[in-house]
């Protein structure tokens, strides 16, 4: 039972960086209709940016996550600006590509920088232990970082729904060319997703960061379990997010426990190939209904 | 019989040709030509790379079946390639079968592990399919790196060389031939594949796959199909690859997402939808890190000699620049460059 619950709450810690990963994810699908491959690699931009801010350049952590998430922001802009917004109008397929390069790039940068190996790093929330029920207790930094993410999650929720901008973005996802005769800047909302993209990247980069307790390229590697994430709550529901990432961050720590660490690589994806087969559009995603 | 206005024929038989005009054919002396001059002009380090294209070209050109012509993306070329590989190697060193027999019964396991894992074309389109064979390719290579019994605890397999008559397959000027003729009548079989049924349904799917329904192509089994002929061949690829003499070793870090990554890019920047595209593409995606690669050796002996520890850093970073402007300079890769420049000179002095 102990084992349980600690697994538990880990296993939801992990979700709630996953959702957070994943919803930049959909932020950028959702509007502009690109599959983001670099999305890992904002979350490991994002957490270097703030390591350096707060090491070498010695300034206390809550600017320096300031720094950290206005350079994930600048990162996004400038990758819309730049790169999609020329690529408008190209195949799919193409666009993808431009998103590996990208992946390839900014990791390459990220080695060259940073180096390979992890770095013992400042851990922004506090780090002991929770007392639970019984005799169980958990780190205290996994619940703090499930209530960093739940904070942004529904902030985002808010921002969506209340928000001009929010409801600017809902409305170019539904139809650009209805958007844009209402006076909606597409290209304004292209870059805003790409750039709040880049900032929930690196939020969720400074969680990951801070619950490992190291900084390393190693983060890429747990961005991978976006996509299961994503397909299970549908490429474009930032509700779904929520929930994929805290069924696969679930999953992935209790196969990681209860069987083997190569299940839970195995198990998300599986997972992942038997949703799509049952519901291709995901649990939450919009059904598209074609017509030739 | 070519003209300034067009291309016209008066027979059945000449339409029916692969080539039509007399520059059609010299271009084919051409390349002929220089395929035969490159094997005794190159040094063997160079060689070692042609060999390589024409081993990827293979690879290439099943996935642009796949994804140019039948218009279904495949991120899990390298877990195919990987399941080639590993089933020839297996088959000959621990079960002594003859090599190509081992080839042949990889290539056929591959393609039926890729129609398994191409059931999800069934009901996904797009990129949600695209996600599909991504994990795939995870499962793939996950069981590359898990499976003990696969190189009976060794971690890898050394393969021997292939032997004919007594006859020891293990200079690269060989193995130049062998593959220059099975990657020739793989790319003929390709060109030829889309002047039959089965090729015009594939484009059919491709441009529309409700309305190729309708006009009766079984859609759900050419998808399936169109996997297995692509996975086969990468499988065809990986176990030719699994012998050659550079190397001869099966390693799970050769079949990683970001080989498949490579495969991907190479049928972008040649184009989609175009076989020779494949080819174009699979020679540019091996030379680009290849002069990479040799860029860093001769930083070693420069001043930029600081640069050496960043040397994998600065290669994984000049790869990803070098896709990034290519595809932003032509998102439909290197056969419509050569297209627009025919088109050029064919027209000149005119603009259109």
């Amino acid at each position: 039972m102990t084992r349980f619950l600690t697994l538990t709450v880990n296993g939801l810690a992990n979700g709630a960086i996953l959702a957070l990963t994943a919803l930049g994810f959909v932020l950028i699908y959702k509007a502009t209709e690109v599959i983001n491959f670099a999305q890992g690699q904002f979350l490991v931009v994002g957490a270097f940016m703030v390591y350096t801010a707060n090491q070498t350049w010695g300034l206390p952590w809550p600017l320096a996550v300031a720094v950290g998430i206005a350079s994930g922001v600048l990162l996004g802009i400038a990758i819309e600006r730049l790169i999609l917004r020329r690529m408008i109008g190209e195949s799919a397929l193409s666009v993808v590509m431009v998103t590996i390069g990208l992946a390839s790039a900014l990791s390459g940068v990220t080695l060259g920088v940073w180096g390979a190996g992890g770095r013992q790093g400042p851990s922004f929330i506090p780090s002991g232990s929770v007392h639970l029920v019984g005799d169980v207790s958990v780190g205290a930094n996994r619940i703090w970082a499930v209530g960093v993410a739940t904070v942004v999650l529904v902030a985002v929720g808010l921002f969506f729904r209340y928000s001009r901008h929010g409801v600017a973005m809902r409305a170019v996802a539904d139809d650009q060319q209805a958007a844009m005769v209402q006076g909606i800047s597409v290209n304004r909302i292209f870059a805003m997703a790409w750039a709040l993209a880049g900032a929930a990247g690196a939020i969720g980069g400074v969680l990951l960061a801070s619950i490992a307790g190291s900084y390393g390229l190693e983060m890429e590697s747990f961005a991978i379990f976006v996509f299961p994430v994503v397909i299970l709550g549908g490429l474009d529901s930032v509700l779904g997010t929520v929930v994929g990432g805290v069924v696969v961050g679930l999953l992935v720590e209790y196969s990681k426990s209860y069987l083997t660490v190569s299940w839970s690589v195995i198990l998300p994806f599986a997972a992942l190939v038997a949703i799509l087969l049952v519901k291709p559009y995901g649990l939450f995603g919009q059904v598209r209904i074609e017509r030739v | 019989m070519a003209t300034a206005t067009g291309v016209f024929h008066t027979t059945y038989r000449k339409d029916l040709a692969l080539r039509h005009t007399r520059a059609e054919y010299v271009r084919l002396g051409l390349l002929a030509a220089v395929l035969v001059w490159v094997p005794f002009n190159l040094n063997p380090y160079w060689l070692g790379y042609a060999n390589l294209i024409l081993l990827a070209a293979i690879a290439a050109v099943g996935l642009n079946i796949l994804t140019g012509y039948t218009g279904l993306i495949s991120l899990a070329t390298a877990g195919f390639l990987g399941v080639g590989a590993y089933t020839a190697a297996n088959l000959t060193v621990y079960y002594h079968w003859p090599m190509p027999l081992a080839v042949l019964s990889a290539t056929v396991l591959a393609a039926a592990i890729g129609a398994f894992f191409g059931l999800p074309a069934l009901r996904l389109k797009g990129l949600y399919l695209a996600i599909s064979t991504f994990a795939a390719q995870e499962i793939l290579s996950d069981r590359f790196r898990d499976w003990k019994w696969l190189t009976r605890g060794h971690g890898t397999i050394v393969t021997s060389y292939p032997t004919l008559g007594g006859h020891h397959f293990k200079s690269k000027f060989e193995w130049y031939w062998i593959l220059l003729v099975i990657t020739g009548l793989v790319v003929f079989a390709a060109i030829n594949l889309f002047r039959t049924g089965l090729g015009r349904s594939f484009i059919a799917i491709r441009d529309q796959d409700i309305a190729a329904e309708v006009m009766g192509v079984p859609v759900g089994r050419y998808k399936v199909l169109a996997f297995s002929i692509a996975c086969g061949l990468a499988g065809f690829a990986g176990a030719l690859q699994a012998f050659y003499p550079d190397g001869q070793t099966v390693t799970w870090e050769n079949y990683e997402i970001a080989k498949s990554f490579i495969f991907v890019a190479m049928i972008i920047v040649g184009g989609l939808g175009s076989i020779s595209g494949a080819v174009y593409g699979a020679m540019f995606l091996t030379w680009v890190p290849a002069y990479i690669t040799r860029i860093g050796q001769t930083l070693q002996k420069s001043s930029f000699h600081f640069l050496i520890e960043k040397l994998s850093a600065v290669q994984l970073a000049l790869f990803g620049f070098v896709l990034v402007v290519f595809l932003l300079v032509e998102p439909r890769g290197l056969a419509r460059l050569w297209q627009r420049v025919k088109e050029y000179f064919r027209i000149w002095p005119f603009r259109y």
